[in-house]
């Protein structure tokens, strides 16, 4: 007589997803509350740094698909606050972890937009990176979690290409334009890279995880695909990538790079990154101004069902 | 007493002559609100669907139990066939 | 003949541009999350509309405007938006009820031009008629929740509507434009205040005693906050002049 243990390994060995009433280790259960939730915590705060370029886009058309770009953000995020509840946590009880420093969100977003460009940036460099890491959790083994990334994976596509077309135009334009795109790779490129998190030998869960198919690859590799990729597309752009190492290795058929400025990553994660105070400071604010709107609602929904009743 | 709003399960029927099929969940404060942001948030507005909102507390499911489910280590363990046909070992390739 | 429905068409335009800038700087600001991304819809079809309707006016223009020239190269002097467009979002409450007062002015005009001789603008409303009808249902629904959910909400709602009132009259005033161009705007009026007194009675809003108009967007005098709106959008292509997007 099997265990739930080995029947649980044995669906996730054959591709069965796991669902929501399904019997599954409390570890796994923790972990992915973490994983999804931090994951729908960086897609809200990864409204912000775009978010501050809606009023300034340069043209109708960029301000409209920056806005549908920013909106379909809140979008993943709720598909994944969604995913999350379905393990037993209340979208309140996240949005308090996130306010109170308790969970993560993707450091990426601690740093600031300061140009115009940078909108193109993270949509080639940060969207990437993001599609990267999404496409193969759509075979997560959670349902729920995997059917949230199907949804998120078929609209970000449009996201990615909106910001290479951004920078394309800006390295087609004038020297003042050439010179905004380069800015704006140079500053978000480290960054980017680094959204793949620590080395494998860093990363104590990754095999867990791995096991548990709530990761598909790892940090590492993800990485180096990312890197393979930039490094051709950014010949179409004719910019350079900040670092001097970048080199075609033919031998292992993939690019070598610099070394990454691990000091930089794990400041920015504890807390001191550029934007840190700011980004859950306008998140605390929106959520504390907005209560009395949240109560008015609740308070008129039972009005209303106590005059219907 | 919580002020969150209640989360409801959305069910949308994206075109005629199909059934309605479960999109996710969102918090609304009454059901004409979980059907409006069910729009916003899962239809990016399309024409023509219908949506059936259910508060989720409201929704009742039945429990996978383990000690009966079709998983049975010495046989062809169906529950992979999403079908649950038996398919001959010649067939499975198709 | 032209150069009147041109500034009909940019009137409109302006309208719907500085409503959907204002709803946009909610995104990533709202009550909730659900709340969040309605208001982005609302002001995505706000902008969308200007664009059908900058589109039209370049058109008419003729001498190489285009739907950006129109939009980021106009000073507040020649803007013609209404002043309530760009009056600041506040709260919620104040943002939820400028929609109401806008949207119950839109639906009525639109519904009105489906019969425009013009084919192109009769066009464009049907398009965006859809979109208002939910724009209209949406800040109703939210204008009554807020007027009668709780105390704070209810006061909240005063505060707004003091602060909105005197804005209103503009939308459903005649100017010379609207009659050469054949515009009923008493009909449009008459709509206007039915559902006003509708949704605010539901609502338990009172108007304010004091009835005073201000008008004047139309004819680009506006208040200092459209010139703090045009800073933020136009610096761009002002700072970069004649570059490409």
């Amino acid at each position: 007589m099997e265990s739930s243990l080995d029947i649980f390994q044995d669906k996730v060995d054959n591709d069965i997803s796991i669902e929501p009433k399904d019997w599954m280790p409390d570890e796994y259960r923790k972990t992915l509350i973490r994983q999804i939730s931090q994951h729908a915590h960086s897609e809200i705060v990864g409204m912000l740094p775009e978010g501050n370029w809606i009023t300034r886009a340069p043209s109708l058309k960029r301000k409209a698909t920056l806005i549908a770009k920013v909106q379909d953000e809140a979008g993943h995020g709720l598909y994944l606050y969604s995913a999350a509840e379905t393990l037993g946590i209340s979208r309140d009880e996240m949005i308090a972890q996130l306010h109170s420093g308790k969970a993560k969100y993707s450091s990426i977003f601690n740093y600031p937009t300061l140009t115009w460009a940078d909108i193109g940036a993270i949509g080639w460099l940060v969207d990437g990176a993001a599609i990267m890491n999404q496409v193969p959790l759509c075979r997560t083994s959670y349902g729920p979690y995997a059917r949230a990334m199907i949804r998120v994976c078929k609209e970000e596509s449009f996201h990615q290409r909106q910001g290479f077309e951004i920078l394309l135009i800006l390295s087609r334009g004038s020297e003042e334009q050439r010179a905004l795109c380069q800015d704006a790779i140079n500053r978000w490129w480290w960054p980017s890279v680094m959204m793949f998190g620590p080395g494998d030998e860093a990363s104590p869960r990754s095999a867990q995880s791995i096991k548990w198919k709530v990761k598909r690859f790892t940090n590492d590799e993800l990485r180096q695909k990312f890197i393979d990729i930039c490094a051709e597309q950014i010949k179409t752009l004719g910019m350079q990538i900040p670092d001097p190492a970048l080199k075609w290795n033919e031998e292992k058929n993939h690019y070598d790079f610099g070394e990454i400025n691990w000091e930089e990553f794990w400041n920015v994660v504890n807390g001191n990154g550029p934007c840190n105070k700011e980004r859950l400071a306008a998140r605390i604010k929106a959520h504390e101004e907005g209560a009395w709107v949240r109560e008015a609602a609740i308070a008129f929904a039972e009005k209303r069902k106590t005059h219907n009743a | 007493m919580t002020n969150e709003w209640p989360l409801w399960e959305i069910f949308i029927r994206s075109k005629q002559g199909l059934d309605h099929k479960h999109a996710g969940s969102l918090h609304a404060a009454d059901a004409q609100m979980a059907i409006e942001n069910a729009r916003d948030v899962y239809t990016r507005r399309q024409e023509g669907i219908s949506i059936w909102v259910v508060e989720s507390k409201h929704i009742h499911a039945s429990s996978p139990d383990e000690a009966e489910s079709l998983y049975d280590p010495a046989n062809d363990k169906v529950y992979r066939h999403p079908t649950f046909y038996n398919l001959p070992i010649e067939l499975k390739h198709i | 003949m032209p150069v009147s429905l041109l500034n009909y068409i940019l009137h409109l335009a302006d309208n719907a541009l500085i409503m959907g800038h204002r709803n946009s700087e909610w995104t990533g600001h709202g009550p909730i999350l659900e709340q969040d991304i309605a208001l982005s819809n609302i002001a995505l079809d706000l902008i969308g509309q200007s664009r059908y309707l900058y589109q039209f006016a370049a058109e008419l223009s003729g001498n190489g405007a285009t739907e950006d020239s129109l939009a980021y190269l106009r000073g507040p002097e020649d803007y013609k938006n209404c002043l309530i467009t760009e009056q600041d979002n506040g709260h919620w409450g104040k943002t939820v009820l400028r929609q109401f007062f806008f949207s119950a002015y839109q639906y009525p005009l639109y519904q009105q031009q489906l019969n425009n001789k013009n084919a192109q603008l009769a066009a464009i409303v049907e398009k965006s008629l859809k979109e208002v009808t939910y724009h209209l249902r949406w800040s109703s629904e939210w204008v009554i929740r807020l007027g009668q959910g709780t105390e704070e909400s209810s006061q909240k709602m005063r505060d707004a509507i003091n602060d909105l009132w005197k804005y209103t009259g503009e939308l459903i005033t005649e100017t010379d434009l609207d009659k050469q161009l054949g515009i009923n705007v008493s009909i449009i009026a008459e709509h206007w205040k039915s559902r006003v007194n509708d949704i605010l009675n539901q609502a338990g809003i009172i108007v304010p005693d004091d009835k005073r108009m201000i008008v004047g967007g139309r004819l680009g005098i506006h208040t200092e906050h459209l010139q703090n709106i045009l800073n933020d959008m136009q610096y761009m292509q002002r700072t970069y002049p004649g570059m490409e997007w």
